[in-house]
Protein backbone atom coordinates (compact mmCIF):
# COMPACT_ATOMS: atom_id res chain seq x y z
CA UNK A 1 0.00 0.00 0.00
CA UNK A 2 1.33 3.22 -1.32
CA UNK A 3 2.45 5.69 2.47
CA UNK A 4 -0.93 7.47 2.59
CA UNK A 5 -2.17 8.58 6.12
CA UNK A 6 -5.11 7.97 7.40
CA UNK A 7 -7.05 10.85 6.24
CA UNK A 8 -6.13 10.22 2.87
CA UNK A 9 -7.04 6.34 2.94
CA UNK A 10 -10.63 7.71 4.63
CA UNK A 11 -11.35 10.08 1.45
CA UNK A 12 -10.67 7.11 -0.62
CA UNK A 13 -12.49 5.04 0.98
CA UNK A 14 -15.47 6.83 1.46
CA UNK A 15 -15.48 9.87 -0.88
CA UNK A 16 -18.12 12.20 -0.35
CA UNK A 17 -19.79 14.29 -3.32
CA UNK A 18 -18.89 11.41 -5.83
CA UNK A 19 -21.41 11.87 -9.20
CA UNK A 20 -22.22 14.72 -11.79
CA UNK A 21 -25.14 16.92 -11.01
CA UNK A 22 -28.01 17.28 -13.79
CA UNK A 23 -27.96 20.12 -15.72
CA UNK A 24 -25.06 22.01 -14.24
CA UNK A 25 -24.18 25.32 -13.99
CA UNK A 26 -20.20 24.97 -14.70
CA UNK A 27 -18.34 21.74 -15.79
CA UNK A 28 -14.05 21.44 -14.96
CA UNK A 29 -12.26 18.35 -16.11
CA UNK A 30 -8.79 17.92 -15.88
CA UNK A 31 -5.98 15.32 -16.51
CA UNK A 32 -5.93 12.80 -18.57
CA UNK A 33 -5.88 8.26 -18.50
CA UNK A 34 -2.57 8.25 -20.27
CA UNK A 35 -1.09 9.74 -16.62
CA UNK A 36 -3.77 7.96 -14.95
CA UNK A 37 -5.63 10.46 -13.29
CA UNK A 38 -8.47 12.21 -14.73
CA UNK A 39 -10.83 14.26 -12.80
CA UNK A 40 -14.41 15.92 -13.98
CA UNK A 41 -15.98 18.40 -11.56
CA UNK A 42 -19.94 19.74 -12.05
CA UNK A 43 -20.77 22.69 -9.86
CA UNK A 44 -24.16 24.15 -9.23
CA UNK A 45 -24.48 27.97 -8.45
CA UNK A 46 -26.77 29.96 -6.32
CA UNK A 47 -26.29 33.79 -5.60
CA UNK A 48 -22.74 33.83 -5.99
CA UNK A 49 -22.46 31.12 -3.48
CA UNK A 50 -21.41 26.63 -4.46
CA UNK A 51 -24.12 25.31 -3.33
CA UNK A 52 -23.82 21.60 -5.00
CA UNK A 53 -20.13 20.46 -5.95
CA UNK A 54 -19.83 16.64 -7.25
CA UNK A 55 -17.35 14.91 -9.08
CA UNK A 56 -15.95 11.76 -11.26
CA UNK A 57 -12.57 10.68 -11.12
CA UNK A 58 -10.43 7.79 -12.46
CA UNK A 59 -7.14 7.71 -10.97
CA UNK A 60 -5.07 6.49 -8.29
CA UNK A 61 -5.87 6.57 -4.12
CA UNK A 62 -4.36 10.27 -4.03
CA UNK A 63 -6.69 11.79 -7.04
CA UNK A 64 -9.70 10.06 -5.71
CA UNK A 65 -9.07 11.65 -1.94
CA UNK A 66 -8.02 14.76 -3.55
CA UNK A 67 -11.41 14.98 -5.30
CA UNK A 68 -13.25 14.07 -2.24
CA UNK A 69 -11.18 16.79 -0.34
CA UNK A 70 -11.68 19.37 -2.66
CA UNK A 71 -15.34 18.92 -3.18
CA UNK A 72 -15.71 19.15 0.57
CA UNK A 73 -13.66 22.51 1.12
CA UNK A 74 -15.66 24.14 -1.90
CA UNK A 75 -18.93 23.38 -0.91
CA UNK A 76 -21.35 26.45 0.47
CA UNK A 77 -17.77 29.16 -0.48
CA UNK A 78 -18.18 31.97 -2.58
CA UNK A 79 -16.85 31.53 -6.11
CA UNK A 80 -14.16 33.68 -4.94
CA UNK A 81 -13.11 31.55 -1.87
CA UNK A 82 -13.77 28.45 -4.01
CA UNK A 83 -11.29 29.80 -6.38
CA UNK A 84 -8.94 30.88 -3.50
CA UNK A 85 -8.44 26.90 -2.59
CA UNK A 86 -4.78 26.03 -4.19
CA UNK A 87 -3.61 22.38 -4.78
CA UNK A 88 -1.56 22.88 -2.15
CA UNK A 89 -4.12 23.76 0.25
CA UNK A 90 -5.85 20.49 -0.76
CA UNK A 91 -2.82 18.29 0.38
CA UNK A 92 -2.57 19.78 3.14
CA UNK A 93 -6.03 19.85 4.77
CA UNK A 94 -5.36 16.08 3.79
CA UNK A 95 -2.58 15.82 6.28
CA UNK A 96 0.11 15.23 3.18
CA UNK A 97 0.11 13.35 -0.08
CA UNK A 98 3.54 11.24 -0.65
CA UNK A 99 5.97 13.11 -2.99
CA UNK A 100 5.42 11.58 -5.93
CA UNK A 101 1.58 12.13 -5.91
CA UNK A 102 1.99 15.63 -5.60
CA UNK A 103 1.78 17.09 -9.08
CA UNK A 104 0.55 13.75 -10.59
CA UNK A 105 -2.43 13.26 -8.74
CA UNK A 106 -3.22 16.85 -6.87
CA UNK A 107 -5.32 18.21 -9.47
CA UNK A 108 -8.51 18.56 -7.87
CA UNK A 109 -8.38 22.53 -7.32
CA UNK A 110 -7.44 22.81 -11.08
CA UNK A 111 -10.64 20.87 -12.09
CA UNK A 112 -12.58 23.23 -9.64
CA UNK A 113 -11.24 26.49 -10.78
CA UNK A 114 -12.11 24.99 -14.68
CA UNK A 115 -16.07 24.60 -13.40
CA UNK A 116 -16.07 28.06 -11.84
CA UNK A 117 -14.35 29.63 -14.99
CA UNK A 118 -16.70 27.97 -17.34
CA UNK A 119 -20.00 28.63 -15.22
CA UNK A 120 -18.36 32.09 -15.48
CA UNK A 121 -17.54 32.47 -19.23
CA UNK A 122 -21.64 30.79 -19.29
CA UNK A 123 -22.93 33.89 -17.24
CA UNK A 124 -20.59 36.03 -19.61
CA UNK A 125 -18.73 37.26 -16.81
CA UNK A 126 -15.21 35.71 -18.25
CA UNK A 127 -14.52 35.93 -21.65
CA UNK A 128 -13.32 32.33 -22.79
CA UNK A 129 -10.17 33.74 -24.10
CA UNK A 130 -9.20 34.41 -20.19
CA UNK A 131 -9.21 31.25 -19.25
CA UNK A 132 -5.98 29.58 -18.37
CA UNK A 133 -4.58 26.51 -20.89
CA UNK A 134 -4.33 23.25 -18.87
CA UNK A 135 -1.11 23.47 -16.81
CA UNK A 136 1.25 20.09 -16.83
CA UNK A 137 -0.57 17.99 -19.60
CA UNK A 138 -0.97 17.77 -22.95
CA UNK A 139 -3.54 15.20 -24.32
CA UNK A 140 -3.13 13.32 -26.84
CA UNK A 141 1.01 12.73 -26.44
CA UNK A 142 2.05 10.91 -23.41
CA UNK A 143 3.91 13.23 -21.38
CA UNK A 144 7.81 12.22 -21.41
CA UNK A 145 6.49 12.27 -16.83
CA UNK A 146 3.21 13.23 -15.66
CA UNK A 147 3.00 16.29 -13.37
CA UNK A 148 4.67 19.34 -13.45
CA UNK A 149 8.33 18.27 -14.39
CA UNK A 150 9.31 19.19 -10.95
CA UNK A 151 10.75 15.96 -10.33
CA UNK A 152 11.72 14.48 -13.61
CA UNK A 153 10.08 11.16 -13.72
CA UNK A 154 13.52 8.73 -13.45
CA UNK A 155 13.68 7.57 -16.98
CA UNK A 156 14.86 4.02 -15.12
CA UNK A 157 12.64 2.18 -12.98
CA UNK A 158 13.06 -1.72 -11.90
CA UNK A 159 10.21 -3.11 -11.28
CA UNK A 160 10.24 -4.86 -8.35
CA UNK A 161 9.62 -8.55 -7.95
CA UNK A 162 11.56 -10.37 -10.20
CA UNK A 163 15.31 -9.27 -10.22
CA UNK B 1 -11.98 -2.24 6.35
CA UNK B 2 -8.68 -4.51 7.06
CA UNK B 3 -8.61 -7.92 7.29
CA UNK B 4 -7.54 -8.34 10.53
CA UNK B 5 -11.10 -6.68 11.32
CA UNK B 6 -12.85 -9.07 9.02
CA UNK B 7 -11.32 -11.79 10.26
CA UNK B 8 -10.66 -13.14 6.80
CA UNK B 9 -6.84 -14.02 6.07
CA UNK B 10 -4.60 -12.18 3.92
CA UNK B 11 -4.51 -13.56 0.02
CA UNK B 12 -1.29 -13.12 -1.38
CA UNK B 13 -1.65 -13.05 -5.21
CA UNK B 14 1.27 -11.27 -5.43
CA UNK B 15 4.13 -14.17 -5.33
CA UNK B 16 6.28 -12.90 -8.15
CA UNK B 17 7.37 -9.83 -5.39
CA UNK B 18 7.86 -12.19 -2.84
CA UNK B 19 7.38 -15.87 -1.77
CA UNK B 20 8.08 -17.51 1.77
CA UNK B 21 11.32 -19.43 2.00
CA UNK B 22 10.37 -23.40 1.88
CA UNK B 23 10.90 -25.26 5.77
CA UNK B 24 13.39 -27.52 3.75
CA UNK B 25 15.60 -24.48 2.14
CA UNK B 26 16.08 -22.29 5.47
CA UNK B 27 17.17 -25.68 7.56
CA UNK B 28 19.67 -26.38 4.94
CA UNK B 29 21.18 -22.65 5.15
CA UNK B 30 21.23 -22.79 8.70
CA UNK B 31 24.33 -24.23 9.82
CA UNK B 32 26.39 -22.58 6.49
CA UNK B 33 25.19 -18.99 9.13
CA UNK B 34 26.57 -20.35 11.82
CA UNK B 35 28.79 -24.01 12.41
CA UNK B 36 30.41 -23.91 8.64
CA UNK B 37 31.32 -20.34 8.47
CA UNK B 38 34.17 -20.85 6.31
CA UNK B 39 35.32 -18.98 3.92
CA UNK B 40 34.88 -21.20 0.47
CA UNK B 41 38.30 -20.08 -1.18
CA UNK B 42 40.17 -20.78 2.23
CA UNK B 43 43.08 -23.24 1.98
CA UNK B 44 42.15 -24.78 5.45
CA UNK B 45 39.98 -27.40 6.39
CA UNK B 46 37.59 -24.98 7.74
CA UNK B 47 36.62 -24.14 3.94
CA UNK B 48 36.13 -27.40 3.33
CA UNK B 49 32.13 -28.04 4.42
CA UNK B 50 31.20 -24.36 3.10
CA UNK B 51 33.07 -25.13 -0.70
CA UNK B 52 31.18 -28.87 -0.91
CA UNK B 53 28.05 -27.71 0.01
CA UNK B 54 28.53 -24.38 -2.76
CA UNK B 55 29.68 -27.28 -5.02
CA UNK B 56 26.55 -29.19 -4.69
CA UNK B 57 24.31 -25.93 -4.67
CA UNK B 58 25.68 -25.16 -7.99
CA UNK B 59 25.07 -28.26 -9.38
CA UNK B 60 21.52 -28.14 -8.19
CA UNK B 61 20.83 -24.95 -9.78
CA UNK B 62 22.71 -25.91 -12.85
CA UNK B 63 20.11 -29.39 -12.70
CA UNK B 64 16.91 -26.98 -12.93
CA UNK B 65 17.97 -25.56 -15.93
CA UNK B 66 20.12 -28.74 -17.69
CA UNK B 67 23.23 -26.96 -17.49
CA UNK B 68 26.84 -28.15 -16.67
CA UNK B 69 27.98 -27.11 -13.14
CA UNK B 70 30.85 -25.99 -14.16
CA UNK B 71 29.43 -23.15 -16.31
CA UNK B 72 27.14 -21.52 -13.93
CA UNK B 73 28.16 -18.21 -12.64
CA UNK B 74 26.81 -17.14 -9.05
CA UNK B 75 25.43 -13.70 -8.59
CA UNK B 76 23.28 -11.87 -6.01
CA UNK B 77 20.44 -11.46 -8.14
CA UNK B 78 18.25 -12.11 -11.02
CA UNK B 79 19.13 -8.76 -12.08
CA UNK B 80 22.76 -9.09 -11.48
CA UNK B 81 23.12 -11.85 -13.77
CA UNK B 82 21.10 -10.07 -16.19
CA UNK B 83 23.75 -7.00 -15.85
CA UNK B 84 26.42 -9.78 -16.40
CA UNK B 85 25.18 -11.41 -19.65
CA UNK B 86 25.05 -7.98 -21.38
CA UNK B 87 27.62 -5.89 -20.09
CA UNK B 88 29.92 -8.77 -20.14
CA UNK B 89 29.65 -10.02 -23.46
CA UNK B 90 29.65 -6.06 -24.46
CA UNK B 91 33.02 -5.71 -22.46
CA UNK B 92 34.47 -8.56 -24.59
CA UNK B 93 33.42 -7.12 -28.22
CA UNK B 94 33.98 -3.58 -28.22
CA UNK B 95 30.84 -1.65 -29.95
CA UNK B 96 28.72 -4.29 -31.38
CA UNK B 97 25.03 -4.32 -32.11
CA UNK B 98 22.50 -6.27 -29.69
CA UNK B 99 18.94 -7.42 -29.93
CA UNK B 100 16.56 -7.32 -27.65
CA UNK B 101 12.57 -7.20 -27.75
CA UNK B 102 10.89 -4.41 -26.34
CA UNK B 103 9.17 -5.89 -23.08
CA UNK B 104 12.16 -7.15 -21.61
CA UNK B 105 12.61 -6.52 -17.65
CA UNK B 106 14.44 -3.43 -16.90
CA UNK B 107 17.42 -4.95 -15.97
CA UNK B 108 18.00 -6.33 -19.35
CA UNK B 109 16.77 -2.98 -21.63
CA UNK B 110 18.87 -0.90 -18.74
CA UNK B 111 22.04 -2.31 -19.62
CA UNK B 112 21.37 -2.00 -23.30
CA UNK B 113 20.33 1.73 -23.23
CA UNK B 114 23.82 2.08 -20.78
CA UNK B 115 25.61 0.25 -23.37
CA UNK B 116 23.89 2.83 -26.49
CA UNK B 117 25.12 5.64 -24.72
CA UNK B 118 29.07 4.23 -24.49
CA UNK B 119 28.11 3.55 -28.59
CA UNK B 120 26.39 0.28 -28.92
CA UNK B 121 23.72 0.26 -31.09
CA UNK B 122 20.45 -1.91 -30.52
CA UNK B 123 17.07 -2.86 -31.98
CA UNK B 124 14.42 -3.41 -29.97
CA UNK B 125 12.32 -5.76 -31.35
CA UNK B 126 8.48 -5.00 -31.46
CA UNK B 127 6.18 -8.25 -29.83
CA UNK B 128 2.15 -9.24 -31.15
CA UNK B 129 -0.22 -8.57 -28.92
CA UNK B 130 0.32 -11.88 -26.48
CA UNK B 131 3.99 -10.99 -26.08
CA UNK B 132 5.59 -13.25 -28.53
CA UNK B 133 8.84 -12.21 -30.47
CA UNK B 134 8.57 -13.68 -34.17
CA UNK B 135 11.58 -15.65 -34.76
CA UNK B 136 11.13 -14.26 -38.70
CA UNK B 137 11.83 -10.57 -37.28
CA UNK B 138 14.75 -11.72 -35.16
CA UNK B 139 16.59 -12.86 -37.89
CA UNK B 140 15.65 -9.74 -40.27
CA UNK B 141 17.35 -7.46 -37.15
CA UNK B 142 20.75 -10.03 -36.85
CA UNK B 143 23.33 -7.82 -38.70
CA UNK B 144 27.19 -9.05 -39.28
CA UNK B 145 27.92 -7.04 -36.16
CA UNK B 146 25.14 -8.27 -33.73
CA UNK B 147 27.53 -9.43 -30.53
CA UNK B 148 24.29 -10.69 -28.65
CA UNK B 149 20.94 -11.14 -28.93
CA UNK B 150 18.80 -11.38 -25.19
CA UNK B 151 15.28 -12.21 -25.16
CA UNK B 152 13.81 -13.84 -21.55
CA UNK B 153 12.10 -17.24 -21.74
CA UNK B 154 9.17 -15.87 -20.13
CA UNK B 155 7.80 -12.34 -19.46
CA UNK B 156 7.08 -11.75 -15.73
CA UNK B 157 4.45 -9.73 -15.91
CA UNK B 158 1.90 -10.83 -18.79
CA UNK B 159 3.65 -14.40 -18.53
CA UNK B 160 3.87 -15.17 -22.16
CA UNK B 161 6.05 -17.70 -22.46
CA UNK B 162 8.51 -17.30 -26.02
CA UNK B 163 9.22 -19.94 -28.48
CA UNK B 164 13.30 -20.03 -26.79
CA UNK B 165 13.88 -23.41 -28.84
CA UNK B 166 13.18 -21.54 -32.12
CA UNK B 167 14.47 -17.82 -31.38
CA UNK B 168 18.05 -19.62 -30.06
CA UNK B 169 18.32 -21.16 -32.92
CA UNK B 170 17.88 -18.07 -35.05
CA UNK B 171 20.64 -16.84 -33.33
CA UNK B 172 22.64 -20.15 -33.35
CA UNK B 173 22.68 -20.25 -37.20
CA UNK B 174 23.76 -16.73 -37.09
CA UNK B 175 26.31 -17.69 -34.78
CA UNK B 176 25.38 -14.53 -32.20
CA UNK B 177 25.17 -15.58 -28.61
CA UNK B 178 21.87 -16.11 -27.70
CA UNK B 179 21.21 -14.54 -23.75
CA UNK B 180 17.71 -15.29 -21.99
CA UNK B 181 16.51 -14.19 -18.89
CA UNK B 182 15.11 -17.13 -17.54
CA UNK B 183 14.20 -15.47 -13.87
CA UNK B 184 10.22 -15.72 -14.31
CA UNK B 185 10.45 -18.76 -16.13
CA UNK B 186 13.35 -21.18 -14.24
CA UNK B 187 11.51 -23.56 -11.80
CA UNK B 188 8.27 -23.29 -13.39
CA UNK B 189 8.04 -24.56 -16.78
CA UNK B 190 11.35 -26.51 -18.70
CA UNK B 191 14.58 -24.99 -19.61
CA UNK B 192 17.40 -26.93 -21.29
CA UNK B 193 20.34 -24.77 -21.77
CA UNK B 194 22.10 -27.42 -23.88
CA UNK B 195 19.54 -28.79 -25.71
CA UNK B 196 17.96 -25.08 -27.06
CA UNK B 197 21.41 -23.63 -28.16
CA UNK B 198 21.21 -21.19 -25.12
CA UNK B 199 24.45 -18.97 -24.56
CA UNK B 200 23.76 -17.58 -21.36
CA UNK B 201 20.99 -17.66 -18.85
CA UNK B 202 20.06 -15.78 -16.17
CA UNK B 203 17.68 -16.87 -12.84
CA UNK B 204 17.29 -16.48 -9.84
CA UNK B 205 16.52 -18.17 -6.16
CA UNK B 206 13.60 -16.21 -4.94
CA UNK B 207 11.08 -17.17 -8.13
CA UNK B 208 11.28 -20.92 -6.81
CA UNK B 209 11.22 -20.63 -3.08
CA UNK B 210 15.16 -19.80 -2.56
CA UNK B 211 16.40 -16.72 -0.90
CA UNK B 212 16.17 -13.24 -2.30
CA UNK B 213 19.70 -12.01 -3.27
CA UNK B 214 20.19 -15.30 -5.29
CA UNK B 215 21.21 -15.70 -9.16
CA UNK B 216 23.08 -17.23 -11.07
CA UNK B 217 24.16 -16.98 -14.93
CA UNK B 218 24.80 -19.85 -17.47
CA UNK B 219 27.55 -19.00 -19.38
CA UNK B 220 28.49 -21.67 -22.77
CA UNK B 221 31.68 -22.56 -23.19
CA UNK B 222 32.51 -19.96 -26.47
CA UNK B 223 30.96 -17.25 -25.00
CA UNK B 224 33.22 -13.86 -24.41
CA UNK B 225 32.55 -12.85 -21.22
CA UNK B 226 33.95 -10.30 -19.11
CA UNK B 227 32.96 -9.92 -14.94
CA UNK B 228 31.13 -7.09 -14.15
CA UNK B 229 33.08 -6.90 -10.76
CA UNK B 230 37.03 -7.39 -10.35
CA UNK B 231 39.26 -8.44 -7.25
CA UNK B 232 39.57 -12.65 -6.52
CA UNK B 233 39.46 -15.08 -8.93
CA UNK B 234 35.83 -16.75 -7.15
CA UNK B 235 33.48 -17.91 -10.14
CA UNK B 236 36.26 -18.84 -12.28
CA UNK B 237 37.15 -15.15 -11.76
CA UNK B 238 33.51 -13.84 -13.43
CA UNK B 239 32.40 -12.41 -10.43
CA UNK B 240 34.91 -11.31 -7.90
CA UNK B 241 33.95 -11.56 -3.66
CA UNK B 242 33.26 -14.10 -1.48
CA UNK B 243 30.30 -16.13 -2.24
CA UNK B 244 27.39 -15.95 0.30
CA UNK B 245 27.38 -19.47 1.16
CA UNK B 246 24.14 -19.76 3.19
CA UNK B 247 21.75 -17.87 0.44
CA UNK B 248 23.54 -20.00 -2.48
CA UNK B 249 22.90 -23.23 -0.21
CA UNK B 250 19.26 -22.26 0.55
CA UNK B 251 19.20 -21.55 -3.32
CA UNK B 252 20.18 -24.61 -4.39
CA UNK B 253 17.91 -26.91 -2.05
CA UNK B 254 14.85 -24.66 -3.54
CA UNK B 255 16.33 -25.55 -6.85
CA UNK B 256 16.40 -29.44 -6.03
CA UNK B 257 12.90 -29.45 -4.53
CA UNK B 258 11.77 -27.27 -7.67
CA UNK B 259 13.11 -29.48 -10.76
CA UNK B 260 11.90 -32.84 -8.70
CA UNK B 261 8.21 -31.26 -8.34
CA UNK B 262 8.63 -28.88 -11.11
CA UNK B 263 5.47 -30.15 -13.58
CA UNK B 264 2.93 -31.07 -10.64
CA UNK B 265 3.46 -27.73 -9.10
CA UNK B 266 3.32 -26.42 -12.19
CA UNK B 267 -0.31 -27.99 -13.46
CA UNK B 268 -1.58 -27.87 -9.71
CA UNK B 269 -1.02 -23.96 -9.35
CA UNK B 270 -2.14 -23.75 -13.22
CA UNK B 271 -5.28 -25.13 -12.41
CA UNK B 272 -5.94 -22.64 -9.49
CA UNK B 273 -5.30 -19.87 -12.11
CA UNK B 274 -7.66 -21.04 -14.68
CA UNK B 275 -10.45 -21.21 -12.30
CA UNK B 276 -9.56 -17.69 -11.16
CA UNK B 277 -9.18 -16.45 -14.38
CA UNK B 278 -12.98 -17.95 -14.93
CA UNK B 279 -14.73 -16.61 -12.37
CA UNK B 280 -13.13 -12.99 -13.10
CA UNK B 281 -14.42 -13.29 -16.30
CA UNK B 282 -17.72 -15.14 -15.26
CA UNK B 283 -18.14 -11.83 -12.70
CA UNK B 284 -16.57 -8.86 -14.20
CA UNK B 285 -17.45 -6.87 -17.56
CA UNK B 286 -15.31 -5.39 -19.64
CA UNK B 287 -12.26 -7.23 -18.31
CA UNK B 288 -9.57 -7.94 -20.32
CA UNK B 289 -6.56 -10.82 -20.12
CA UNK B 290 -3.25 -9.94 -21.16
CA UNK B 291 -0.13 -11.93 -22.86
CA UNK B 292 -0.80 -15.03 -24.34
CA UNK B 293 -4.29 -17.08 -24.07
CA UNK B 294 -2.29 -20.55 -23.05
CA UNK B 295 1.14 -20.00 -23.50
CA UNK B 296 1.93 -18.51 -20.51
CA UNK B 297 3.37 -19.27 -16.91
CA UNK B 298 0.94 -21.42 -15.01
CA UNK B 299 1.18 -19.39 -12.58
CA UNK B 300 0.73 -15.70 -13.86
CA UNK B 301 -2.65 -14.07 -14.95
CA UNK B 302 -2.81 -10.47 -15.73
CA UNK B 303 -5.82 -8.38 -17.15
CA UNK B 304 -6.94 -4.96 -17.04
CA UNK B 305 -9.95 -3.84 -15.66
CA UNK B 306 -11.42 -1.15 -18.22
CA UNK B 307 -12.53 2.45 -17.00
CA UNK B 308 -10.70 2.30 -13.67
CA UNK B 309 -7.16 2.99 -12.44
CA UNK B 310 -5.06 -0.12 -11.32
CA UNK B 311 -3.64 1.71 -8.15
CA UNK B 312 -7.00 2.24 -6.98
CA UNK B 313 -8.21 -1.36 -7.40
CA UNK B 314 -4.98 -2.68 -5.65
CA UNK B 315 -5.31 -0.46 -3.00
CA UNK B 316 -9.21 -2.01 -2.42
CA UNK B 317 -8.12 -5.09 -2.64
CA UNK B 318 -5.33 -4.99 -0.16
CA UNK B 319 -8.12 -3.35 2.32
CA UNK B 320 -10.03 -6.70 1.71
CA UNK B 321 -6.80 -8.84 2.43
CA UNK B 322 -6.08 -9.60 -1.05
CA UNK B 323 -2.59 -8.80 -2.25
CA UNK B 324 -1.90 -7.86 -6.34
CA UNK B 325 0.41 -5.96 -8.11
CA UNK B 326 -0.26 -3.31 -10.87
CA UNK B 327 1.32 -1.83 -13.90
CA UNK B 328 -0.42 1.34 -13.70
CA UNK B 329 1.81 4.30 -13.51
CA UNK B 330 0.63 5.15 -10.29
CA UNK B 331 1.71 1.99 -9.18
CA UNK B 332 4.82 2.29 -9.96
CA UNK B 333 7.23 5.19 -7.73
CA UNK B 334 8.90 6.34 -10.80
CA UNK B 335 5.14 7.29 -12.28
CA UNK B 336 5.51 5.15 -15.69
CA UNK B 337 3.40 2.56 -17.45
CA UNK B 338 4.05 -0.62 -17.99
CA UNK B 339 6.91 -1.08 -20.66
CA UNK B 340 5.54 -4.48 -21.00
CA UNK B 341 1.73 -3.34 -21.75
CA UNK B 342 2.71 -0.68 -24.43
CA UNK B 343 4.97 -3.30 -25.80
CA UNK B 344 2.33 -5.11 -26.87
CA UNK B 345 -0.45 -2.75 -27.75
CA UNK B 346 -2.10 -2.09 -24.72
CA UNK B 347 -3.53 1.61 -24.76
CA UNK B 348 -2.64 4.19 -21.71
CA UNK B 349 -6.21 3.97 -20.44
CA UNK B 350 -6.35 -0.23 -20.10
CA UNK B 351 -2.24 -0.02 -18.75
CA UNK B 352 -3.61 1.93 -15.81
CA UNK B 353 -6.08 -0.29 -15.03
CA UNK B 354 -4.00 -3.77 -15.49
CA UNK B 355 -4.17 -6.45 -12.51
CA UNK B 356 -1.05 -8.65 -12.36
CA UNK B 357 -1.86 -12.28 -10.16
CA UNK B 358 1.10 -14.40 -9.24
CA UNK B 359 0.05 -17.31 -7.48
CA UNK B 360 2.34 -19.37 -5.73
CA UNK B 361 2.24 -23.42 -4.79
CA UNK B 362 0.96 -22.20 -1.00
CA UNK B 363 -2.38 -20.86 -3.15
CA UNK B 364 -5.33 -21.99 -2.05
CA UNK B 365 -8.43 -22.92 -4.43
CA UNK B 366 -11.21 -22.28 -2.12
CA UNK B 367 -9.79 -18.64 -2.07
CA UNK B 368 -11.04 -18.21 -5.75
CA UNK B 369 -14.46 -16.99 -5.14
CA UNK B 370 -13.38 -14.05 -2.07
CA UNK B 371 -11.14 -13.06 -4.93
CA UNK B 372 -13.35 -12.82 -7.91
CA UNK B 373 -16.26 -11.68 -5.42
CA UNK B 374 -14.27 -8.83 -3.84
CA UNK B 375 -12.92 -7.55 -7.51
CA UNK B 376 -16.24 -7.06 -8.71
CA UNK B 377 -17.26 -5.41 -6.15
CA UNK B 378 -14.68 -3.05 -5.94
CA UNK B 379 -14.38 -2.72 -10.03
CA UNK B 380 -18.45 -1.91 -9.63
CA UNK B 381 -17.58 0.43 -7.25
CA UNK B 382 -14.68 2.45 -8.73
CA UNK B 383 -16.83 2.90 -12.02
CA UNK B 384 -19.32 4.53 -10.12
CA UNK B 385 -16.95 7.28 -9.84
CA UNK B 386 -15.13 6.82 -13.22
CA UNK B 387 -16.26 9.32 -15.55
CA UNK B 388 -14.50 7.67 -18.34
CA UNK B 389 -17.38 4.93 -17.63
CA UNK B 390 -19.73 7.36 -17.49
CA UNK B 391 -18.94 8.68 -20.96
CA UNK B 392 -18.77 5.02 -22.30
CA UNK B 393 -22.51 4.78 -20.87
CA UNK B 394 -23.81 8.26 -21.98
CA UNK B 395 -22.51 6.74 -25.53
CA UNK B 396 -24.73 3.81 -25.41
CA UNK B 397 -22.72 1.50 -23.76
CA UNK B 398 -24.58 -1.35 -21.81
CA UNK B 399 -24.18 -0.99 -17.75
CA UNK B 400 -23.48 -4.36 -16.71
CA UNK B 401 -21.79 -3.41 -13.56
CA UNK B 402 -24.81 -2.54 -11.41
CA UNK B 403 -26.14 -5.02 -9.50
Amino acid sequence: MPQYNEKVLAHFTQPRNVGEIEDPDGVGEVGNPVCGDMMKFTIRVREGILEDVRFLTFGCGAAIAVSSMVSEMAKGKTLEEALAISNRDVAGELGGLPGNKMHCSNLGADALHRAIWDYQVRQGILDPSEVPPEAGHDHGEEPAACGSGEEEGPEREGSAGDG
Amino acid sequence: MGPQETGKGIINLDYGAAAPLDPDVVAAMLPYLTEHYGNPSSGHSLAEEPRRALAEARQAVAGLIGAPPERLVFAASGSEANNLAIKGVAARTPGGHIVTSAIEHYSVLNPIRTLQKLGYEATFLPVDQQGRVDPATLADAIRPDTILVSIAAANPEIGTIQDLAALAGVAARRKVPFHTDGVAAAGWIPLAVREMGIGLCSVAGDQFYGPKGTGALYVAPGIPLAPLVEGGIQERGLRAGTENVPALVGMGAAARKAAADRSGRAARVAGIRDALREALFAGIPYLHLNGHPTDRLPHNLHVSVEFVEGEALFMHLDMAGILVSSGSSCASQALKSSQVLAGIGVGPELAQGSLQFTLGRDSDPGDVPRVAEELRRIAALLRQMSPLYRDYLRKGGSDATIQ
